[in-house]
C-alpha cells in the first residue's frame, strides 16, 4: 500500500522537494549577505545615533524578495489541499480506479489510512520545512519591525504554516471524497481554506487567550494625536502605547475615575500657549490610558493553539472522510 | 470445499428511493462459470457491487464463499473483481500494475501475470493510459487473475470492446478458468457474450432476479410452442407461459415445463438462450412487477 502512495505521488513528492531546494539556495545566497547588512548597520546604530535611517535602509532591503514570500507564504497552504489533498480520492472516483484499489488485498479503511497518512505527512513536512527556512531568512527584518503577532505576519512564522496545510490538505480530501470531481474540489478547497484562514485571523485567534488590560497614569509623550472639537472645546487624546512585540486590541484614553469623556481642554491648550504648557496641562488632568493587549511573551502560546486547532480540525475531517469512505461510496 | 460461492436471502439495495435491487434470493454454485444478464440499469452492478463489498446491502444478507464480502484482507484476497469498464490507472506503466498487484495481495502470482502480459505482446514500459481498450481489459484481467482468487468477479468486461477484443479476453478468462479451477461470476447485457462460456444463467429484469439456473436444465425446461391461435390461459397447469405472441391465426408461447408436451395441436421446438433471456425480460416488461420466480435448483 505504502508502494502504490509513493508511486502515485511520487512525481508531486519531486516537485516539492525541487521547490523547496531552489528556495532553499535562494536563501543560502541571500540569507547571510541580510545577517552581515544587518550586524554592521542596524546592530551597530547606536554608536552614530541613526537608527530610524539604519532600519528604515535595511528593511528596505530585498523587498521583492520579502513580498515574494509573503504570497508563497499565504499561497502554499492553499496549493496543497487543492494539488494534493483535493485530487487524492476525487482522481480516483472520476477515473473508477477507487473500484481496482479497494477490491485488491487491503482494506478500505488501510487504503485510505495510507493514503491520507503518508500524503497528509508530506504536507505538514513541507510546510514546516518552508516556513522554517522562511522564519530563519526573516529574523533580521523581524527583530526590527518586532511585530511576530501582527495578523500580517503571525500565519507566516513558527509552526502554524504546518497546522494550515493540514487542515488546507484535509479539506481538499474531504471535496474531493463529497463532489467526486477534482476540478471544483480543487476550487472549493482554495475558497474555503482562504475564507477560514481569513476569518480565524482577523476574528478568532483574539479569542484564544484573554487579553491583558492594563490602566495606567498617561505618559503625555506618548500621545499620538490630539484635538479639539468646537462645541464646548470638547478634548479627545489618542496614544500610542509603547510595548514592543505587543498585540494591541486597544488603547483608551479616560478620566481619572474612568470616564471615556475627558470634559473641556483645559485653557492652556485652546489659548496657543505652546505645546509644552499645553502638555503640562493635560498632565495635571491626571489622565489614566487603559490598554488592552496580548504581550510579546504569548507569541508561542498562541502558535501552538492555532496549530493544535487546524490540526484538530484536519483530524476531523480525516474522521469523516473515514466515515464516508466506508459508507458512501462504491 | 464449499458448494456455493454466493448466497443472498432477500438482498436489496435502495438508492434515495428508487430499489436498484430487490428481494434477490440466489445460491450460485461452486466451479461454475456464472453469467448474469439483464438489460442496461437492471441491477447487474449492483449485485456484484454487493458481491465485492463495494457496496453494503440496504436489505437482507449476502455471503461470498461463505465470508462478509470485503470485511477483511483474507476475504478480499479471495475474490478478484474486473469492474465496469476495466479501470487501470492511466499514468502508471503495465510493469507498475504488476508491482502494485504484487504490493497489495499476498497469493499474488508473478510468475503467470508475467506470462499473461508477454502473451499478449504487452509492452511493459507503456503507460496505461495509452493501451488500447481491448489490451487494458486484458490488463484488469491479469491483474485479477493473477490475484488467485477463488471467485473471479467481472462487471460487463467486454462491452466496451470490439469483436476480436471480445473474444481474445473471453477466452483468457477461459484458460485461466481451466488452468486454476477458479468460479466465475460476468455480467452482460448481451446473451450472444455469455453463450459460449456460461454453465449457470441469472436473468435479472428490473431490479428483480428472473429466473436463475444451469443453462442445459434451463434449456431443458424451456419450450417454444407454434400452433393456430389459442388463448395461452388455457394450457395445463405444469406448463407455465413465459412469454406469448399471436398473429391473425398462430400463437407462439415461450413455456416452461418439467414434463415433456404431447399435445399434438403445437409444434414444439427447442429454446436458444438467446429467446429464452428475452422471454423473461418481455415478461418483466409487460407484467410489470411481477414477484421473482422461484429459482431452479
Amino acid at each position: 500500500m505504502i508502494w502504490l502512495t509513493w508511486r502515485q505521488f511520487r512525481a508531486s513528492t519531486f516537485v516539492a522537494a525541487g521547490a523547496l531546494a531552489a528556495i532553499a539556495v535562494i536563501f543560502a545566497i541571500t540569507g547571510p549577505q541580510l545577517v552581515h547588512l544587518y550586524d554592521t548597520t542596524v546592530a551597530t546604530c547606536q554608536a552614530h545615533h541613526d537608527c530610524q535611517t539604519a532600519a528604515n535602509a535595511f528593511t528596505s532591503h530585498d523587498s521583492f524578495l520579502q513580498n515574494m514570500i509573503s504570497f508563497v507564504m499565504q499561497v502554499v497552504p492553499a496549493l496543497i489541499g487543492a494539488f494534493w489533498g483535493a485530487p487524492l480520492i476525487a482522481r480516483e472516483l472520476e477515473a473508477g480506479t477507487h473500484r481496482l484499489a479497494w477490491t485488491q488485498s487491503v482494506t478500505r479503511g488501510r487504503w485510505l489510512a495510507v493514503e491520507l497518512g503518508l500524503t497528509g505527512l508530506a504536507s505538514m513536512a513541507a510546510a514546516g520545512l518552508l516556513s522554517l527556512m522562511v522564519t530563519w531568512w526573516s529574523r533580521p527584518f523581524d527583530r526590527i519591525s518586532h511585530n511576530a503577532l501582527d495578523p500580517g505576519v503571525f500565519g507566516e512564522r513558527g509552526i502554524v504554516p504546518v497546522g494550515y496545510a493540514a487542515f488546507a490538505f484535509a479539506l481538499g480530501v474531504t471535496a474531493g471524497l463529497l463532489v467526486r470531481r477534482t476540478l471544483p474540489a480543487m476550487v472549493g478547497t482554495i475558497a474555503v481554506f482562504a475564507g477560514v484562514e481569513v476569518a480565524f485571523a482577523l476574528r478568532l485567534r483574539a479569542h484564544l487567550i484573554a487579553p491583558l488590560r492594563v490602566a495606567t497614569a498617561l505618559n503625555v509623550r506618548q500621545i499620538s494625536q490630539m484635538s479639539i472639537s468646537a462645541p464646548g472645546n470638547h478634548l479627545s487624546v489618542s496614544v500610542t502605547p509603547r510595548m514592543p512585540g505587543a498585540w494591541i486590541y486597544s488603547s483608551q484614553v479616560t478620566t481619572a475615575n474612568g470616564s471615556a469623556n475627558l470634559g473641556s481642554a483645559p485653557p492652556a491648550c485652546i489659548q496657543h500657549a505652546g505645546i509644552q504648557a499645553c502638555q503640562a496641562a493635560i498632565s495635571r488632568m491626571h489622565l489614566r490610558q487603559l490598554v488592552v493587549y496580548q504581550p510579546a511573551s504569548r507569541y508561542w502560546a498562541f502558535q501552538w493553539y492555532e496549530t493544535a486547532i487546524f490540526i484538530s480540525l484536519a483530524l476531523a475531517l480525516a474522521g469523516l472522510c473515514f466515515w464516508w469512505t466506508r459508507q458512501r461510496v462504491s | 470445499m464449499i458448494s456455493t460461492v454466493l448466497t443472498a436471502r432477500g438482498l436489496g439495495k435502495q438508492y434515495h428511493r428508487r430499489w436498484a435491487l430487490s428481494d434477490c434470493t440466489l445460491d450460485i454454485p461452486a466451479g461454475q462459470v456464472v453469467g448474469l444478464v439483464g438489460p442496461n440499469g437492471a441491477g447487474k452492478t449492483t449485485l456484484l457491487h454487493l458481491a465485492t463489498g463495494l457496496l453494503q446491502p440496504t436489505a437482507g444478507t449476502i455471503k461470498v464463499l461463505g465470508g462478509q464480502p470485503a470485511n477483511s484482507p483474507a476475504q478480499l484476497a479471495r475474490v478478484g473483481f474486473v469492474a465496469q469498464d476495466t479501470p487501470t490507472y492511466s499514468r502508471l506503466t503495465v510493469a507498475d500494475h504488476l508491482r502494485l498487484g504484487a504490493h497489495l495481495n499476498p497469493r499474488w502470482d508473478a510468475v503467470l501475470a508475467r506470462d499473461r502480459i508477454d502473451r499478449l505482446d504487452l509492452d511493459q514500459r507503456q503507460v496505461a493510459g495509452k493501451l488500447s481498450g481491448g489490451q487494458r481489459a486484458q490488463l484488469a484481467l491479469t491483474l485479477a487473475i493473477a490475484k488467485k482468487p477463488e471467485l473471479l468477479i467481472l462487471d460487463e468486461p467486454v462491452a466496451s470492446l470490439d469483436p476480436l477484443a471480445r473474444r481474445e479476453l473471453l477466452q483468457g478468462l477461459m484458460e485461466a478458468v481451466a488452468d486454476q479451477g477458479l468460479s466465475v461470476l460476468l455480467s452482460s447485457h448481451l446473451v450472444a457474450d455469455l453463450e459460449r462460456v456460461c454453465d449457470y444463467l441469472i436473468v435479472l429484469v428490473a431490479s428483480r432476479v428472473q429466473i436463475a439456473g444451469e443453462v442445459e436444465q434451463l434449456l431443458a425446461t424451456h419450450h417454444l410452442l407454434t400452433g393456430p391461435r389459442r388463448d395461452p390461459n388455457n394450457l395445463p397447469a405444469d406448463q407455465q407461459v413465459i412469454s406469448a405472441s399471436s398473429t391473425d391465426r398462430q400463437t407462439t408461447l415461450t413455456v416452461r415445463t418439467k414434463v415433456p408436451i404431447h399435445d399434438p395441436a403445437w409444434t414444439v421446438s427447442p429454446i436458444g438462450l438467446e429467446d429464452l433471456v428475452l422471454a423473461y425480460m418481455r415478461r418483466s416488461v409487460g407484467a410489470g412487477r411481477k414477484p421473482a420466480l422461484e429459482v431452479l435448483r
